[in-house]
């Protein structure tokens, strides 16, 4: 518990979560305002459901990607990892604890901008099929909140293993939102590869972003979002494994 | 106390610290001195368990830093100022810190008053200078009031000011009865501020003694031998049972004055040039207990360096 509010303090004591949290929110549910102010929706299409009003919360989630790997390699950057594990020798403790306080901001935010997203389209167009009155309505929405936190796990993973945030950041970025549409292009195999990829499979599980149907897939929704926490707990153990082993 | 046995850390085929044992005794301010690149930090970080030896081990009052309880209520450090968030206040920084190990939220005003730092507490700290860095530094270090604490180059970049202030702090930590670990390259400044000297060169043991008998040891005198053919004479004063060594051309005599000198060079019928008492400096002293370890050799600190040798009566 002490370790969880010493990194609490810390996160809580520089300016730079504060701005990704704001940016996280502000520019997809921004953005969403703007589709939904131009969105010629006829509303007995089936374009006018809850999956539309998410579609730009990757974009928060990239930030999300940023904030969290920030938060491990700011601490390399400046030396207070050593400071950190000085304090706490165990480093799965001091790292584990500050998982937990990465994740539950980022699960915040997803909160805010799965609800939010859906709240300024609706007040917007307020269209009947966008009202939450099904299971995967309610998927969409608030699966952000996992989704988000999970993305952050996976960041923070990937932010212990590479160190300095200018590759950690570049690796993530380009890595979500280039390699993984990219890689449906590979002729015969793409697809199949495609199909396990972790953000991919989150989307799945939100059903929002274009795709095939999800029948036609290997897992259903809930199996895609197993699959997308297993990936970020390996990224994480790997991460931690390697902190451990190297010198701090 | 601190103990090191065996300590090793290689980088690839470079060997930082090479099977490096020693100890630092309860209550006392130890000067761990070694040229830069000797070693004292990596050293340093083993104790602290920040980075694993390739071999032996460190133990802090019998345990490794790894399975201290709340570690700096055992043990407070500074190895770098620097290690502050720039975007952090200085009591932000400490807050956390106090937190970790569950200490008092009041100790972190506490130390704050220690180090002068009350009024800047809630700037900051990326805009300190350097000072003020290593008095931030300093507060971490006496957070949990730890008994042993550890000071790398604290005196390091600072002015005149600063310089005084630390070398005060660290005499005051030991007459509190605390065990004080602090490195520097400068015998100098370790003669004022240590009570026992930990020596290293090249990541290997140099000598581990009171500074008393370290400075003591240095400068003994010596006295300069020149002459054509001094074989003869070499080869009595070994007799005789006292050290020698060459320097260039010349004959460097500890053990024995320049009269009884004189009188065996008459015996054996050797021609001198020059006999000339002379007195080591400290610094000399030390650059020469390990001038083959300095990692970078320039041209100008190979050679014997005449400038740093006073020869006595001048």
């Amino acid at each position: 518990m002490s370790v969880l509010n010493a990194e609490r303090i810390k996160l809580l004591s520089t300016r730079s979560p504060w701005w990704c949290a704001l940016l996280a929110v502000a520019l997809p549910v921004g953005l969403t305002a703007l589709i939904a102010s131009q969105a010629q929706i006829d509303p007995g299409d089936n374009g006018g459901s809850v999956q539309v009003t998410q579609m730009l919360a990757s974009l928060g989630r990239a930030v999300v990607m940023v904030m969290a790997a920030l938060s491990v390699t700011s601490e390399y950057r400046f030396g207070t990892i050593r400071s950190t594990f000085q304090a706490v020798p165990h480093r799965t403790t001091a790292l584990l604890a500050k998982t937990v306080v990465t994740a539950i901001p980022a699960m915040l935010i997803g909160a805010v901008v799965g609800f939010g997203s859906w709240a300024v389209f609706r007040a917007i167009n307020s269209f009947p099929a966008l009202a939450l009155d099904s299971a995967e309505d309610w998927r969409a929405v608030a699966g952000q909140i996992v989704v988000y936190g999970i993305t952050a796990v996976l960041a923070l993973g990937v932010g212990i293993l590479i160190r300095q945030t200018a590759g950690a950041v570049a690796v993530l970025l380009v890595y979500a939102l280039l390699v993984e549409g990219l890689v449906g292009l590979i002729p015969k195999i793409g697809d199949d590869i495609q199909h396990w990829l972790p953000f991919f499979a989150a989307d799945r599980f939100l059903g929002v972003q274009a795709g095939p149907p999800i029948d036609d897939l290997p897992l259903g929704p809930w199996g895609y979002l197993a699959y997308f926490a297993a990936v970020a707990a390996v990224v994480l153990t790997a991460g931690i494994l390697s902190a451990q082993r190297r010198d701090a | 106390m601190i103990e090191a046995v065996g300590l090793t850390k290689s980088y690839g085929k470079t060997l930082a610290v090479d099977n490096l044992s020693f100890s630092v005794p309860t209550g006392r301010v130890t000067g761990f001195l070694g040229p830069n690149g000797a070693g004292k930090s990596t050293t340093m970080r083993m104790i602290l368990g920040l980075d694993t030896p390739t071999g032996g081990s460190a133990l802090i009052d019998g345990k490794r830093y790894r399975d201290l309880h709340q570690p700096l209520r055992t043990v407070g450090a500074l190895l770098d100022a620097k290690w502050v968030h720039p975007n952090r206040s200085a009591r932000a920084h400490l807050q956390w810190l106090a937190r970790s190990n569950k200490l008092p939220a009041k100790r972190v005003d506490e130390v704050l008053e220690i180090v002068g730092l009350t009024a800047v507490a809630n700037k900051r700290a990326g805009g300190f200078s350097l000072g003020m860095s290593q008095r931030l530094g300093i507060a971490a270090a006496l957070l949990g009031d730890p008994q042993v604490l550890l000071f790398d180059e604290p005196v390091n970049g600072l002015d005149p000011e600063g310089i005084l202030w630390i070398r005060k702090f660290m005499h005051r930590l030991a007459e509190e009865g605390r065990t004080v670990f602090v490195s520097s390259h400068l015998l100098s400044e370790m003669a004022l501020t240590a009570q026992e000297l930990v020596v290293i060169g090249r990541g290997k043991l140099i000598s581990q003694s009171s500074t008393e008998d370290f400075v003591a040891q240095a400068t003994e005198n010596t006295v300069r031998v020149r002459g054509p053919r001094l074989t003869d004479l070499r080869a009595a004063l070994a007799q005789a049972g006292v050290s020698t060594r060459d320097e260039g051309e010349n004959l460097v005599v500890s053990g024995m004055d320049c009269a009884d000198i004189g009188e065996l060079a008459a015996r054996t019928q050797t021609v001198l040039h020059e006999l000339s008492p002379q007195r080591g400096s400290l610094e000399e002293a030390f650059m020469q207990l390990t001038g083959d370890s300095v990692e970078y050799h320039t041209e100008i600190a190979d050679g014997p360096t005449p400038a740093t040798l006073v020869p006595a009566g001048k």
